[in-house]
């Protein structure tokens, strides 16, 4: 699906992503881990356009996506979601789905002004499709909330949503789970896993929350430095030496070993 | 005492004029609140902007008036806004081609944008001055007053007399109109929602597949209109000079600033606010404190607070004061 060719993205003298190079299989939900610095959002905002990398290649089903603005990368099929949820806040969560598919009649100057009708038609086939949403995310009851006033888990359902106003290909979470409880965490996992088998959206998450990752993803890439270090199923990543090391490191890890032999 | 004729003298001196003044600054105000919202600068070459397209509505006017049309008791003027606009949205939509693109596409900082406009600024100013000359130019034809004040005292039989000239009644119209629309687009139409999506969150807005170029031909293209509604209304409630809309730039800015930047409700706000200080600042109240004390009171000087010289020092004070005590403004805008 995606394949990213020995990307570098360094900031003055330093190279947040260090020569990375990974394949994320499509209809795979594939977690990526790593210590904190270790290049994972950089990573996520050079594929997603928003920082051009330094050098390398990323491409998308065989085609060089390399350093599209991100608009053009929704055309593809190419969606994220940030870290800190990002909303529209002087919009209702309605509006704030609506706004998504891109492209729609409604925003030609002209057609505004000539073509009420169909765009009331478009508006409907919208809103419609925003209720499902939002059903399906079980926060139908917030339709006509201002987006402010959601909650930090509600606003990353609600970002959860706005990839499913179009028919994503490809989904990048950015730590969805950080500042979530709980039972959002289980919604947030539950839709991650149904959009996947139901619709075929391939998702690759950033998290930091290993029981979450251990249940929705697999394979797992461990990210170090700004480079890739070990790709598997979480039970093999966390067997990884050089994973534990990472974390860990080197003095920490030979403690970790003793007092396992011990 | 005489309570009425203090209203009258008040309407005529202070209301009527502020309110015109008012819902000139609040026009301007919207066209710097846009930018400043979407494009993310306080763009200083908006006075200028809309010193040229009332330079457009003036030789259409004149174009017009040499073909004998005209509007009655209407200036033939508003007939000319059409043109006025197109002729501004043309130059706003080269600039942004040629000059800020460049500079948006490098995703500079806002500070260098700002720069950037004073440069544009002062290429407005001398292409102005160029077309059609650094000196007044009236432009207002039709009748001159809806109410004059002899009319007005021998209809009430009162001392004072009120005046409403037919400028100040168009402004006050044009205005309502104008502003009603603008809202109804921002709030209802899709293209209006892609602006406020992308006031509110620029990167969300892009990865939500709206497209920035067109949002921002949009912007331009309001702004535009604007400017040049606003510039027209000016020059003809007042009169059209280009440095006096190098002037306006000021207050313009205050009241936008008060209101609070990037939000539409607070640069009208702000507009009236303004010019309500300014006119109630500059006003000499004498005549009006005249009817309403005792004859034993009524005062001897002018009780004019600050000279009308002096006027452009009253937005500048509010300016100062609400950017240290309240920098978002009245209705929460972006901090400055």
């Amino acid at each position: 699906m995606i394949e990213v060719h020995d990307l570098h993205k360094h900031f003055g003298g330093f190279h947040a992503v260090d020569g990375a190079s990974l394949r994320i299989a499509p209809g795979s939900i594939t977690g990526l881990i790593g210590p904190n610095g270790a290049g994972k959002s950089t990573l996520f905002n050079v594929i997603a356009g928003v920082l051009p990398p330094t050098s390398g290649r990323v491409t998308m089903a065989g085609e060089d996506i390399t350093g599209l603005p991100p608009h053009a990368l929704f055309h593809k099929g190419l969606l994220r979601t940030f870290q800190i949820a990002h909303e529209f806040h002087s919009m209702t969560v309605l509006e704030n789905l609506m706004m998504v598919p891109g492209g729609q009649a409604g925003e030609s100057l002209w057609t505004t002004w000539v073509a009420r009708g169909r765009i009331r038609r478009e508006e409907a086939e919208i809103a419609a499709r925003a209720h499902e949403v939002l059903e399906f995310l079980t926060i139908d009851h917030l339709a006509d909330e201002k987006a402010a006033n959601l909650s930090g888990g509600q606003k990353k359902l609600l970002e959860l949503g706005r990839t499913m106003m179009v028919d994503a290909k490809i989904v990048f979470l950015d730590e969805v789970g950080a500042g979530v409880n709980r039972t959002l965490l289980n919604t947030i996992a539950d839709a991650i896993q149904r959009l996947n088998a139901e619709r075929g959206y391939t998702f690759v998450v950033i998290e930091h929350d290993m029981d979450f990752i251990g249940r929705i993803c697999d394979p797992v890439i461990c990210m170090a430095e700004g480079k890739v270090l070990a790709e598997g199923t979480l039970d093999e990543i966390k067997a990884d030496e050089r994973v534990i090391e990472a974390y860990l490191g080197t003095g920490l890890k030979n403690k970790a070993k003793t007092e396992a032999e011990a | 005492m005489d309570f009425l004729n203090a209203l009258v003298a008040l309407s005529n001196f202070v209301i009527v004029p502020a309110v015109a003044y008012g819902s000139q600054l609040a026009l301007g105000a919207l066209g710097v609140t846009l930018i400043y919202g979407i494009l993310r600068f306080s763009n200083f070459a908006h006075g200028d902007t809309m010193a040229f397209g009332t330079m457009g509505v003036i030789l259409a006017t004149w174009w017009l008036q040499g073909l004998g049309v005209s509007l009655g008791p209407l200036p033939t003027a508003l007939l000319a806004l059409p043109a006025g606009i197109a002729i501004c949205a043309a130059l706003v939509l080269a600039t942004d081609r040629v000059v800020y693109r460049f500079y948006r596409a490098q995703r500079v900082k806002p500070v260098i944008l700002v720069i950037v406009s004073m440069g544009v600024m002062f290429v407005y100013n001398g292409l102005t001055r160029f077309v059609i000359g650094p000196g007044d130019q009236s432009f207002g034809d039709g009748s001159r007053f809806v109410i004059s004040a002899l009319d007005f005292r021998a209809m009430t039989g009162l001392q004072e007399g009120l005046a409403i000239r037919t400028s100040q009644a168009i402004t006050l119209v044009t205005a309502i109109v104008v502003v009603a629309i603008l809202f109804w687009f921002l709030n209802r139409t899709r293209t209006g929602k892609s602006m406020r999506a992308y006031s509110d969150n620029e990167d969300l807005a892009l990865l939500s597949g709206i497209n920035p170029e067109r949002v921002v031909l949009v912007t331009w293209l309001i702004v535009a209109a604007l400017a040049t509604v606003a510039g027209t209304l000016y020059g003809l409630d007042k009169s059209f000079k280009p440095f006096t809309y190098f002037q306006l730039l000021l207050p313009i800015f205050a009241s936008a600033i008060v209101g609070g930047l990037g939000s539409p409700v607070g640069a009208i706000a702000g507009g009236f606010i303004i010019a309500f200080s300014e006119v109630t600042i500059t006003y000499a109240w004498k005549k009006v404190l005249g009817h309403l004390l005792p004859e034993s009171l009524e005062p001897d000087g002018l009780v004019q607070l600050l000279a009308v010289d002096y006027k452009f020092a009253v937005s500048f004070v509010i300016l100062v004061v609400v950017l240290l005590i309240r920098p978002t403004g009245l209705f929460r805008g972006k901090a400055v």
